[in-house]
């Protein structure tokens, strides 16, 4: 037997090992701003001060937070079927067009939260429909997921521009992004959520979407741990032997579950569209559905390690920015980097420290 | 054989967390004689060899060759030592030729053609002196199991082995093969190897060692002379209470046909027809065994029964109903139950905790379910009912199922198929890598299903169980049946019918 089968205590498992990972994330992030010249506790303070130490700079960490849950989710439901989404990011843009469709024709009729719910499923639709045809093409034809998603990923973002510089602008605007929502159509901004703390939002863009995120987090949980289509979801990821022996279809259950990933990412749309910017742009998605790879990597695929691993990424986003705003040497392409550092020790190499980590529990629970 | 001994181990213990898989064990190998060492699966027969051979370390205790302390830090070390290993599964490149096989990892050289030429040379003298023939230039895949085999014997000899050690030998081979495989151990002995075989096959420890260790729960309980001792006392000694060897049963009492299976045939996924226009029925009350030497299409058979595998023609009737466009789950509604042959990637999702395994395949069944929700209380009580029943052990339904045993783990699934109480039951392999006392407990299992008027279709390669087991036996090779026996027909006539040479 290797050391990966040795069970280990879950404080371990889901406390002690990714904080490890993290810190060396951090220490090698520090030898790097240490070569730039930079004085690395310098940046890990700005780097906090930035993304926690103002109202404003919690807004914005948790409004990066809000985006990355949507698609951690996204990214997590599809692993526990076996699948490696990695069109997030393309069905997160596309859902961004359900919800701006939706919001731009109710946004003069009705209040946001009758707009809110509608847009939430057409966000959802547009991005499990953006999903369907690489998990139909998985299902019946074995085209791999991974494949036909990034294709799809590129083909959205043509789509978009297209839509967004032929159909969608403003006439005789030169900016490629749809009017700006009336109020019918944008989301309130959780600047009382920062008051019940005594701080203050500020500008930040931290808005409804967030519980919105919560509360979808946790109906993840319901349906990956509780529902027999989750268990048919967890039993054909782990085994798709056993699933086949069992009877679950594999076509259906392939296809339910890219539908579920997309629409989660789609839903993810409504954070910057309605939530921020109040208008569809070019590129809003701005990567997120490719930190949703990492998040739900580091977040073990279950939605409580999500929501704290998107948390950590929007501090790395905005306390990044922050540093990059104040030590110019920094460039937004360092900050890159360490976010790249952060993906490689708690995504890529999670087990890294297991075998250690193995070898010192057996020697202390002995001694 | 006044010479030191081959192999001495002299207090070795081995902890992996909590479970002791090696408590102080001391043996004695002398050289130039087949040891045999047998216990159940779990009793630390394999995690003591893998000591031997460099995989895991041992917390305490020694290891002499020849009377001289080693440390074998990894395989590398106990190859240079002279001890080389044949594992249960191959460790072989199967795009690659024997020859190439032979010489991975002592290529010897930059340039491959020099190394080629020696190991060609070495091979052959091999051959001559042993009886180990085969031709060097045939790909791995193409090669019977029995053959493969042998080209893992060489490729520990080709290092220089001598001390070999053989972890369950004979599980693939047919009784032919086995047989060969002893008479090739025979000659390495009298050459002068030392041979270590582990097998919990009681026949194969009387048939072919000169000493016999048994292990029970990471001891070393005894040591005999295989001349001096019994089955019967080995089994024993193994269980650690007397154990029944004879499956008893009375006689079939058959019904009507409950599965008909018409001209069927089945390819694999390359494509290969697997069975042949095979036709036969199951009756309530009887138990049809299928004896064959794995890869005959017993596999695919099974798999096309029970709806996984879809057949290219023919037909299968359940109640004298087709039933070969039924899903897996359409059938178990229908009353099929079945025990797949590898639990480990059928049966049961590993890393499942014990209770979702219990209700695989079921879980849509109203009493485990409300509304899109599973009901987990419903579930673990029902998982605990046949805990208790089946005396899966440990006794607690939220254990990961890979840390339960092989036994336990196949009562596992067995509880899960026979508790649904079906009419016909489909079992592959139901005692594979399980121990003797799991196998008592199955067997006497299966049994009452039939006493209890259930049709049962049992495939094994165990020649020994289907006799046991079955009321009639058919015989399956190439994918055909090649005919039908009753259960006191010799295991020379079943064993010439498997290989394809009498009908």
């Amino acid at each position: 037997m290797s050391t990966a089968s040795v069970p280990l205590p879950n404080w371990i498992n889901y406390g002690l090992i990714p904080l490890l990972n993290l810190i060396v994330a951090f220490l090698i992030s520090g030898f790097v701003v240490w070569l730039i010249g930079e004085s690395p506790l310098d940046a890990l303070s700005l780097l906090i001060q930035g993304a926690l130490g103002n109202g404003e700079g919690i807004g914005f960490t948790l409004y990066y937070a809000t985006s990355f849950i949507f698609t951690g989710l996204s990214v997590a439901v599809a692993i526990h079927a076996g699948l490696f989404n990695i069109g997030s990011e393309g069905q997160a843009y596309i859902g961004g067009l359900g919800c701006a469709l939706v919001a731009l024709s109710l946004d003069r009729y009705v209040p946001w939260y009758v707009t809110m719910p509608i847009a939430v499923v057409g966000a959802g639709l547009f991005g499990a429909a953006w999903a369907f045809i690489p998990a139909f093409l998985q299902a019946k034809r074995g085209s791999h997921i991974v494949i036909t998603t990034i294709m799809f990923n590129y083909i959205g973002a043509a789509l978009m521009v297209y839509l967004l510089v032929h159909v969608l602008i403003v006439p005789g605007k030169m900016a490629p992004e749809t009017r700006t929502f009336l109020d019918g159509g944008q989301l309130p901004k959780l600047g009382w959520v920062m008051q019940l703390f005594g701080a203050k939002l500020g500008a930040a863009p931290f808005n409804v979407s967030f519980i919105i995120a919560l509360v979808v987090s946790y109906l993840v949980w319901l349906l990956v741990w509780r529902t027999k289509l989750g268990f048919e979801m967890r039993t054909l990821g782990v085994s798709p032997t056993a699933a086949a022996y069992a009877g679950i279809p594999y076509a259906r259950t392939v296809i339910i579950a890219m539908l579920l990933s997309g629409a989660l990412a789609g839903m993810m749309a409504l954070n910057p569209v309605m939530g921020s910017s109040a208008r569809l742009q070019v590129e809003f998605v701005g990567g997120a559905g490719f930190v949703g790879i990492a998040v739900s990597l580091m977040g073990r695929n279950h939605p409580l390690g999500i929501i704290m691993a998107a948390i950590l990424f929007g501090i790395l986003y905005q306390g990044g920015d922050w540093i990059s705003f104040e030590m110019p040497n920094i460039t937004r392409e360092m900050i890159l980097v360490i976010q790249g550092l952060v993906i490689l020790f708690a995504g890529a190499l999670e087990y890294m420290f297991r075998p250690a980590m193995v070898r010192l529990y057996q020697q202390f629970k002995r001694g | 054989m006044t010479d030191k001994p081959a192999i001495e181990l002299v207090g070795i213990d081995k902890k992996f967390g909590a479970v002791h898989a090696n408590k102080d064990i001391n043996l004695t190998v002398a050289k130039g004689t087949i040891h045999g060492i047998i216990g159940e699966n779990g009793a630390g027969k394999s995690t003591l060899m893998s000591i031997i051979y460099g995989f895991y370390h041992a917390d305490s205790g020694e290891i002499r060759v020849n009377g001289n302390p080693v440390t074998i830090r990894d395989s590398q070390a106990a190859i240079a030592t002279g001890i080389g290993m044949v594992h249960q599964h191959f460790m072989l490149v199967d795009n690659f030729t024997v020859l190439e096989n032979i010489m991975l990892g002592a290529e010897g050289g930059m340039l491959l053609a020099r190394g080629v030429a020696s190991a060609r040379a070495e091979l052959k003298r091999l051959e001559t002196e042993y009886g180990l023939e085969v031709d060097p230039d045939a790909l791995i895949e193409e090669l019977p199991v029995g053959l493969q085999q042998r080209v893992e014997i060489l490729k520990a000899m080709y290092r220089g082995a001598e001390i070999l050690i053989l972890d369950e030998p004979t599980g693939v081979l047919t009784p032919a093969e086995a047989d060969h495989l002893f008479r090739i151990l025979k000659v390495l002995r009298d050459q002068g190897k030392t041979i270590i075989l582990i097998t919990h096959k009681l026949r194969e420890i009387m048939a072919i060692t000169d000493t016999v260790s048994v292990m029970r729960r990471g001891e070393m309980v005894a040591t005999r002379k295989t001349a001096e001792t019994t089955v019967e006392e080995l089994a024993e000694l193994m269980v650690g209470r007397r154990v029944l060897l004879r499956v008893q049963k009375g006689e079939a009492n058959p019904g009507a046909a409950v599965l008909s299976v018409r001209n069927l045939t089945v390819k694999d996924n390359r494509g290969v027809t697997m069975v042949d226009n095979v036709s036969f029925d199951v009756r309530a009350g009887e138990i049809v065994g299928i004896a064959g030497v794995a890869g005959n299409g017993q596999s695919e058979l099974l798999e096309a029964i029970a709806g996984i595998r879809k057949p290219t023609s023919g037909e299968i009737l359940l109640d004298g109903k087709t039933i070969d466009k039924a899903d897996p789950a359409r059938l178990r509604d229908l009353g099929l139950a079945h025990i797949p042959e590898d639990r480990h990637h059928m049966g049961l999702v590993l890393k499942f905790e014990e209770y979702e395994n219990s209700v695989l395949g079921y879980h849509r069944r109203p009493g485990y379910s409300k509304g899109p929700l599973l009901d987990l209380e419903a579930i673990r009580k029902d998982a605990m009912e046949k805990i208790e029943k089946y005396d899966i052990r440990p006794p607690n339904p939220r254990l990961k199922t890979a840390n339960f045993s092989g036994g336990n783990q196949q009562k596992i699934v067995v509880a899960r198929e026979i508790e649904r109480d079906p009419k016909m039951l489909i079992i592959g392999q139901p005692t594979r890598g399980v121990d003797i006392g799991a196998i008592e407990f199955i067997h006497r299992r299966i049994i009452e299903m039939r006493d209890a008027g259930k049709a049962i279709l049992l495939v094994s390669v165990e020649l020994d169980e289907i006799r046991a087991l079955s009321d009639r036996i058919l015989v399956m090779f190439a994918g055909h049946v090649v005919g039908e026996k009753t259960p006191d027909a010799g295991e020379q006539t079943l064993g010439l019918m498997m290989a394809g040479i009498a009908a």
